[in-house]
């Protein structure tokens, strides 16, 4: 018998992502750029990060027409945001045939208590996670998917850097202790037990873990598979920067051949100007996206 | 044995871990040179419009043409089904065009109609589970081709001369039977090169 939307099946679609490059797209014709330079997937959107942080105000799920469009004009998967706890934000995008939802950060929370519990979905979710303990709290509602929430909108890397460095670190942590010792661990971390048992026995999380959040350059997308991301999501980066395709093609180039330095600078020459950027200690802590999600 | 895994994109590392497994020597294929002395090919799951677009990249084409026109077998699963087919449904071109079917992309719907199910497959095992992500089939099949499985009546596994090709993804699961199917493959492709 056939079964549908078994975590096998959720997260195995998560494994052919990897390696490659997932683009926030705002129409047809930017999905269609992307796709012809390599993404992987595509992220369709109403507002790219960077304007969302500059629009204010709530963001929601996107118009669904431009989901719609999205999904009409490519064949590779086309991911969607829904706010965090929406839960009908994310039916409506499981209806539409979308492949993956991001129960994003991005996107104002609709919920300030409960993410979703995404074990009732067919549709498999992402979400973003800065520690051990965040991960697996949504490996444990059913992601099958994580990504490092980074600081997104920003073009700054830092804060990627630092939920990927924690993760891995606290993973490696876990792997060398004592199993007397897991129990504590997981009350430190707010992890669920069962979760960080499945990881300790495999040595690595049960779902790949990109890196997003901040990536603005093809150096940054190699740093961040460098550290160990299985992939990148790149937002406002690409369709912000003065050429686009030139642009999302050294992205996925230098993603596929991340150490190999002497083409990482040929893909980085004449790209122009990267986005400008923030400094995120100059992001007051109400502006901090990462800080939401619970 | 010495099997190479296509590693441009996809899931590279469980074919890997599925050749070690069974006992040979993997590759992670990132350039051309590294081909020459290999006894087999993988070209994994992933997404082949990405994959292809690195494979023109890195002037790969004609290489892995040469490669499995030398004899040496090659094992397409998924996007690597897509890869080794002479023709897509509804698309002018088609990719290394080296296996005798026409496949049909997305077969069998977005990723709410991915499945997993337990298959017959010929030669193989009576029960082998099949997981099924945005997953093409084969619409038509060359005479000289071996339908190895059909689920509900499409083809989803077959076999033309020394290229094996399916449409879901062994290296998801902990079922090594067709990887084995496929080392006896190069083994015998190898025997044959020495006795020539």
């Amino acid at each position: 018998m056939a079964k549908t939307g078994t975590d096998l099946v959720k997260r195995g679609m998560a494994e052919m992502q990897k390696g490659g490059v997932i683009m926030d797209v705002v129409n047809a014709e930017q999905a269609k750029i992307a796709e012809e330079s390599g993404a992987v997937a595509v992220m369709a959107l109403e507002r790219v990060p960077s304007d969302i942080r500059a629009a204010g105000g709530v963001a929601r799920m996107a118009d669904p027409t431009i989901v719609e469009e999205v999904l009409n004009a490519v064949s590779i998967p086309v991911m969607a945001k829904a706010r965090i706890g929406h839960i009908v934000e994310a039916r409506v995008l499981e209806s539409m045939g979308v492949d993956y939802i991001d129960e994003s950060e991005v996107l104002t929370p609709a919920d300030e208590q409960y993410h979703l519990n995404k074990r009732d979905f067919t549709v498999p979710f992402v979400c973003g996670s800065r520690d051990l303990g965040e991960a697996a709290r949504r490996i444990g509602e059913g992601a099958a998917m994580l990504r490092t929430k980074g600081e997104p909108g920003t073009g700054n890397i830092v804060e990627a850097v630092r939920h990927m460095r924690m993760v891995q670190s606290q993973v490696r942590k876990l792997n060398s202790m004592d199993l007397d010792e897991v129990m504590t661990f997981a009350k430190e971390l707010g992890a669920p037990y069962e979760v960080l048992l499945q990881i300790r026995e495999t040595g690595k999380l049960p779902v790949v873990n990109f890196a997003a959040g901040g990536v603005a350059t093809p150096a940054d997308a190699a740093l961040m598979m460098q550290l160990g991301a299985d992939g990148v999501f790149v937002g406002s980066g690409i369709f912000k920067s003065d050429n686009p395709s030139k642009f999302a093609k050294a992205i996925v180039e230098a993603t596929t051949h991340y150490q190999d330095y002497k083409l990482i600078a040929e893909l980085s020459k004449g790209l122009g100007t990267p986005m400008k950027g923030i400094d995120i200690a100059s992001l007051s802590p109400e502006n901090r996206m990462q800080e939401r999600g619970w | 044995m010495k099997i190479g895994v296509l590693a441009l994109q996809g899931a590279v590392a469980e074919h890997a871990r599925t050749v070690e497994a069974v006992g040979a020597k993997a590759v992670l294929v990132k350039r051309v040179e590294q081909l020459a002395d290999l006894d087999g090919l993988i070209l994994p799951g992933g997404e082949s419009t990405a994959i292809r677009r690195l494979i023109d990249r890195y002037d790969f084409l004609e290489p892995l043409r040469a490669f499995g026109e030398s004899g040496k077998p090659i094992f397409g699963t998924c996007a690597g089904m897509i890869l080794l087919a002479k023709r897509i449904h509804n698309q002018e071109s088609s990719h290394l065009g080296l296996m005798d079917v026409t496949v049909e992309r997305n077969a069998f719907g977005r990723q709410v109609d991915s499945f997993e199910a337990d298959l017959a497959i010929k030669d193989v095992a009576e029960d082998f589970p099949a997981v099924f992500i945005r997953a093409p089939y084969i619409l038509e099949a060359g005479d000289g081709v071996e339908i190895l499985s059909e689920d509900t009546g499409r083809i989803v596994a077959a076999r033309d001369r020394h290229y094996l090709a399916t449409a879901f993804h062994p290296e998801l699961t902990e079922d090594t039977r067709l990887m084995e199917y496929f080392l006896k493959m190069a083994e015998d492709a190898a025997g044959k090169a020495v006795h020539r």
